[in-house]
């Protein structure tokens, strides 16, 4: 159990940090979603790894998993979730407004720096 | 419990929503209310440093939970200084915004920049390290809408590599979260310096690596070599009055990496004594000396204005990296400074760019100006405080925080670079003015450009007198400074106060 988390973690990172040095925004993107689960799972392993074990108080249970984990990896989805919403967006209208998908920022035409 | 000192972050929010809400197609009711939202804030942010300049330290336990089990929010004096300095940059720079009419050239503006508040007034207020991400998180987003606002195909550009950057910087923030609550079991700050205190050094490796992954995310966030990139195009395309109030979100990360090096891994603690004094102040003077080539190198007004901050970004961690009372107190007041500098230049450049035309921000002689001394006298004044040249606060900053370093080991090479960047920041910044404002190529500008209003102005003198009173109640703020340098470095009446003194 042990050797399979660590080994998804550690794939899911490399994966997401090879794609997130890629040039185009979708890789880039794909590779930040890699990344955010990987570090779900991180979060939610850093109480230790328990099997079968509920997080809330009960009668007659004598073990628990950690509950705190749980909640802190519920909030980072959920503001992963949002951000890759926010990137994703931003790329398409990055996208649609230069008609290129390249995450560079092209050398400045001296003459259009400011144009609001 | 005082209940004033949840409300720089419900303050804000509330009215963002409200200004989304009910007010979406009346931009008129939006200034109202953003203003007066802006001007409430300011004082709240006062009522606080006066609570805190008596040294007590109060907590807020948000449903009353106690300390370790639930998050608490902390009001010391440091807080309170950056919270006021927020409110205060943010009003000023509300009134910039308007004066020019940048927050319409968009959707939401004000809504963003209330959550912007809310996101920074948390940042220094709470006392929880992942309530720190989350706040961290909540002005990120509302930044990378300001930073997209009004559109254009550049300025989209530079939104999507600032996001992926700071996506990145807060997996990492996550990675470090979660290591530090795989050691020590929680993520108070208090209660994070207790465990970490009582954790055998032998023990400590997982420790020490958690501190570093902190120190990194931190640092992008400061933006110091090599982890600065996101910063030139960011700052150089961001719409004025945004790029301003960027100025104090460096500093957000200088102000974690003061609290955390202080109140968690200080410098008393063995598991990561030395861990990252070195490394942030050799980085730390990269980051100066970069940032003050790239000022004299610059093409254009808002890439010179973006290398500034990063320059003086460096000469603060300097002061940072000292992890004393002193140098603590030295750091505080250059930031102080080098936010109000910093945000008084971005203002400039845009009053440039808006009166030259296509010309704009490139750095090649143009027409005369309308108001063209009043602008350059502006740009003198910005200049002198960002490259730190007597009589203002620039000056008074560097010599600080030189009087701070002089008992290092490392003071020769500190001395020698913050003044030779001096220098080498002077003669970028003149080379440029001396372009600007001294070589018109005699051709008038254009009459058509729409009329000037006196806002702006207003607003960008507003700054310059803040950066001058700083200078001169130099006394009396440093007097402060210093209290809130000793209480930072004393960090056990932060921990009885947060953990109820157990």
């Amino acid at each position: 159990m042990e050797l399979l988390m660590a080994s998804a973690i550690g794939l899911l990172t490399a994966a997401g940090l090879y794609l997130v040095l890629r040039l185009r925004t979708f890789p880039v993107i794909v590779g930040l979603s890699l990344l955010t689960y990987a570090v779900n799972l991180f979060l939610f392993i850093s109480g230790r790894l328990v099997v079968d074990a509920p997080p809330i108080l009960r009668k007659g249970v004598e073990t628990y998993t950690d509950p705190l984990p749980q909640a802190l990896v519920l909030t980072a989805i959920v503001i992963s979730f949002g951000m890759t919403a926010v990137v994703v967006m931003l790329a398409l209208g990055s996208y649609l407004s230069s008609r290129s998908d390249d995450v560079t920022l092209a050398p400045v035409d001296e003459s259009r720096e400011g144009e609001a | 419990m005082n209940h004033w000192i949840i409300a720089p972050v419900v303050l804000p929010a509330m009215l963002a929503a409200i200004l989304t809400l009910s007010m979406r197609h009346h931009p008129g009711l939006q200034r109202v209310f953003s203003v007066a939202g802006c001007v409430v804030l300011v004082a709240i942010a006062l009522g606080l440093t006066v609570q805190a300049a008596g040294g007590a330290i109060g907590v807020y336990e948000l449903g009353n939970w106690p300390a370790p089990f639930g998050i608490v929010l902390v009001l010391d004096r440091l807080s309170a200084t950056m919270v006021l300095l927020t409110a205060a940059l943010a009003l000023v720079l509300l009134l910039y915004a308007i004066g020019t009419g940048w927050d319409q050239r968009g959707y939401n503006f004000h809504a963003l920049w209330q959550f912007q508040l809310m996101g920074i007034c948390g940042a220094f207020l709470t006392g929880d390290a992942f309530n720190l991400f989350v706040f961290f998180e909540v002005l990120l987003i509302a930044s990378y809408g300001l930073m997209i606002h009004a559109g254009g195909a550049r300025r989209l550009k530079a939104g999507v590599q600032y996001v992926i950057y700071n996506l990145l910087g807060s997996t990492l923030f996550l990675f470090a979260l979660g290591t530090l609550y795989a050691v020590t079991g929680t993520l108070n700050m208090a209660d994070l310096a207790v465990r970490a205190a009582e954790m055998p050094v032998e023990n400590s490796a997982l420790l020490r690596v958690g501190a570093m992954l902190l120190f990194l995310v931190f640092a992008i966030k400061a933006a110091l070599l090599p982890l600065h990139f996101w910063l030139p195009n960011t700052y150089a395309e961001a719409p004025a009055p945004v790029a301003a109030l960027f100025a104090v979100m460096t500093k957000i990360g200088a102000y974690a990496i003061l609290r955390f090096y202080t109140l968690i891994f200080g410098p008393d603690l063995d598991a990561t004594a030395n861990l990252i004094d070195k490394l942030l102040l050799y980085g730390a003077l990269l980051t100066l000396a970069a940032g003050m080539i790239g000022v004299l190198g610059a093409r254009r007004l808002g890439r010179l204005a973006a290398f500034a901050a990063i320059g003086s970004m460096g000469t603060l961690l300097i002061a940072v990296a000292g992890f004393t009372p002193q140098s603590t107190a030295a750091a505080l007041y250059y930031t102080i400074h080098s936010t109000l500098g910093g945000a008084l230049l971005f203002v400039v450049v845009d009053l440039v760019r808006e009166r030259r035309g296509a010309l704009a921000g490139a750095l090649m002689p143009g027409p005369r100006m309308a108001q063209h001394g009043m602008v350059a006298a502006l740009w003198f004044g910005a200049a002198i405080a960002v490259a730190g040249l007597p009589p203002l606060s620039g000056f008074v900053g560097k010599l600080l925080i030189l009087d701070a370093t002089r008992d290092t080991a490392d003071v020769w090479l500190i001395w020698g670079a913050v003044l030779a960047t001096s220098l080498v920041a002077v003669l970028g910044f003149a080379q440029a003015g001396s372009t600007v404002f001294w070589k018109p190529d005699g051709s008038e500008a254009a009459e058509a450009s729409a009329p000037h209003p006196a806002l702006p102005l207003v607003a960008a003198f507003g700054l310059l007198a803040g950066i001058v009173a700083l200078s001169v109640f130099a006394g009396p703020v440093m007097g402060y400074l210093e209290a809130t340098a000793a209480q930072l470095h004393a960090p056990a009446a932060y921990i009885a106060a947060v953990l109820g003194q157990g």
